[in-house]
């Protein structure tokens, strides 16, 4: 399979200024996030990326749009090698990327002109941009609010408004930094839902990165970062049956994985804690209740 | 409190001054303020407040939004008029010790009462029957001629359209801050106007922070959407103007030979 965005040994530092020279008195102030990092992402799939505060999963979203450029190794995106200056804006059109605050994205007072700006900005004619502005809005299901101002509207709507600003472009991969992590938990479902239906029905790649255990299991691959490396990379309900190795970097499992562990721990050999969803959960305590 | 702000509101409705060419507007607007402006009696003045009611009643708007336009500032209509008729010369009135009132005084502070009184119902007209996009779009296609000469056009239609934008979200943010200093025990409300100027220092400082750093955010976002300036963009929406814009343009501008007319009439009578 294609990969669409593929990290290879890929090294990155900031440059922090004074505080930290006192403290461990280097002469050189890098903060290193990542010293060689592979990772690549399959076209066409769901991939979840969890990981600790600071464990450098962010720093790798802003560096598959080239916000952020490999300070060593190689980033390729779309085909395009991110360090290419003169394709930094096929590459934007090709890898979008949407954030957490949604009131921090949203550029116009009108939902629909927001849906547009990226379109204004590529210079697409008044009459496609229209045409795609409307698709963009009914793929989110927000076309009835083409009208309101982004004020009107709650979380997770804005939310939807923003992701469909970056549809409009028609990327071939969209990547999510926490867009759930402020929404209320309608919101939430609401935001997931727009994201899985883009990624079956349109064939969109998706990239998101969360804290939530209940969202990473609904992808097709979860990667697992911890200061800068990948430490689990598997299908969840592989990934999720480490639970002591996740504890270890400060992550919890599903609910249904714990219920599974436990179970395990206190002497029930037959608690398969590859189970990650509530469905399969709940069969399985039924066998148990039932005593086959 | 703060979400009673109407700064530019704009009242959407089905009319026909809602209809015109926003561009058109800021021009018809114009000539109003020059009309009224130039009026030198109160029989031109006449006529240019009639322009401003057929307009007004062409807008499907109700009048009592025009008197709550008003309202911030009557203060400033009395400061002005009783400062005209104290301190102009002419014959007197009315007079109490040294305090005098004069006929100029009260025809010069008349004129001033309705020229006001005219100005503001012009420009709230423009910004209740226009929204706040169409109007920054008008001002940029006017402006654009200056671009040649490396005028910033684009850029400060960008920073207008922002700053429309986050209204909503700043005031928001500010009554969050206000609740949480409210929370901690800050008194805003009593105290001398020296003190309660004091009380907003923890109010402004967390807002100018967090607006710093939702500034970055947006740079970013629209980094991310292919911003690269005012080059090569389009519109999904542009502005057409069609017959019955000229037909208003030209309607004001007979109202204005017309004001014109009556003040020359009486110069030369």
């Amino acid at each position: 399979m294609d990969n669409i965005i593929s990290a290879k040994d890929l090294m990155f530092y900031y440059s922090e200024p004074s505080e930290e020279e006192q403290d461990n008195g280097q002469e050189e102030n890098k903060v290193l996030v990542f010293e060689d990092l592979n990772l690549s992402i399959e076209k066409g799939s769901f991939t979840v990326i969890l990981g600790h505060n600071g464990c450098g999963k962010s720093t790798f979203a802003k560096h598959t749009n080239a916000i952020l450029l490999p300070c060593g190794g190689k980033m390729t995106a779309a085909g395009f090698d991110t360090s290419d200056e003169s394709r930094l804006f096929d590459i934007r059109k090709h890898i979008g990327m949407v954030f957490q605050n949604p009131d921090n994205q949203i550029v116009a007072s009108v939902v629909e002109e927001d849906v547009a700006f990226a379109l204004e900005n590529m210079g697409v004619p008044p009459e496609e941009m229209r045409v795609r502005v409307d698709e963009a809005l009914k793929a989110v299901g927000m076309y009835e609010y083409r009208e309101h101002s982004p004020s009107q509207l709650s979380g997770g709507q804005k939310q939807r408004v923003a992701i469909a600003g970056i549809i409009a472009m028609k990327p071939d991969c969209i990547v999510l930094d926490e867009p759930t992590a402020m929404l209320d938990p309608a919101g939430r479902r609401e935001v997931m839902k727009t994201i899985k239906r883009l990624n079956r029905e349109n064939g969109v790649t998706i990239v998101l990165i969360t804290h939530y255990m209940d969202e990473a299991a609904q992808a097709d691959r979860v990667v697992v970062m911890d200061s800068g490396r990948v430490i689990l990379d598997n299908t969840p309900s592989e990934v999720f049956s480490h639970v002591e190795k996740l504890r270890e970097v400060g992550l919890d499992v599903p609910q249904s994985t714990q219920l599974m562990y436990l179970l395990r721990e206190n002497g029930r050999k037959d608690a398969d804690t590859h189970i990650i969803t509530e469905e399969e959960c709940a069969d399985f305590l039924e066998r148990l209740l039932r005593g086959e | 409190m703060l979400k009673d702000i109407t700064i530019g509101q704009y009242f959407p409705m089905d009319s026909a001054v809602h209809k015109l060419d926003a561009r058109f507007k800021i021009v018809i607007t114009a000539v109003f303020i020059v009309m009224i402006f130039s009026a030198d009696s109160f029989l031109s003045l006449g006529l240019a407040f009639l322009f401003f009611v057929i307009a007004f009643a062409a807008s499907k708007l109700s009048p009592k939004l025009i008197l709550k336009s008003m309202k911030p500032i009557i203060p400033i209509i009395i400061f002005t008029s009783v400062l005209n008729i104290f301190f102009i010369d002419g014959v007197t009135v009315f007079q109490i010790w040294k305090i005098r009132i004069t006929d100029n005084g009260l025809i010069t502070s008349g004129y001033m009462i309705i020229r006001l009184i005219a100005l503001i119902c012009g420009s709230s007209l423009l910004t209740y029957t226009t929204s706040p996009i169409v109007l920054t779009d008008a001002i940029e296609q006017m402006m654009k001629p200056l671009g040649k000469l490396h005028f910033p056009v684009h850029e400060l239609a960008m920073m207008m359209t922002i700053a429309l934008r986050f209204i909503p979200t700043l005031i928001e943010e500010t009554d969050k801050i206000m609740s949480a200093q409210k929370a901690r025990g800050a008194d805003m409300d009593s105290g001398t106007l020296i003190e309660r100027a004091k009380a907003l220092v923890p109010i402004i400082i967390p807002l100018f922070v967090s607006s710093f750093r939702r500034a970055e955010e947006l740079a970013l976002a629209m980094e991310c959407r292919c911003y690269n300036g005012g080059e090569g963009r389009t519109k999904l929406k542009s502005l057409v103007s069609g017959g019955s814009d000229y037909a208003a343009l030209c309607l004001s501008l007979l109202f204005l030979c017309g004001v014109m007319i009556i003040d020359m009439g009486r110069v030369v009578l």
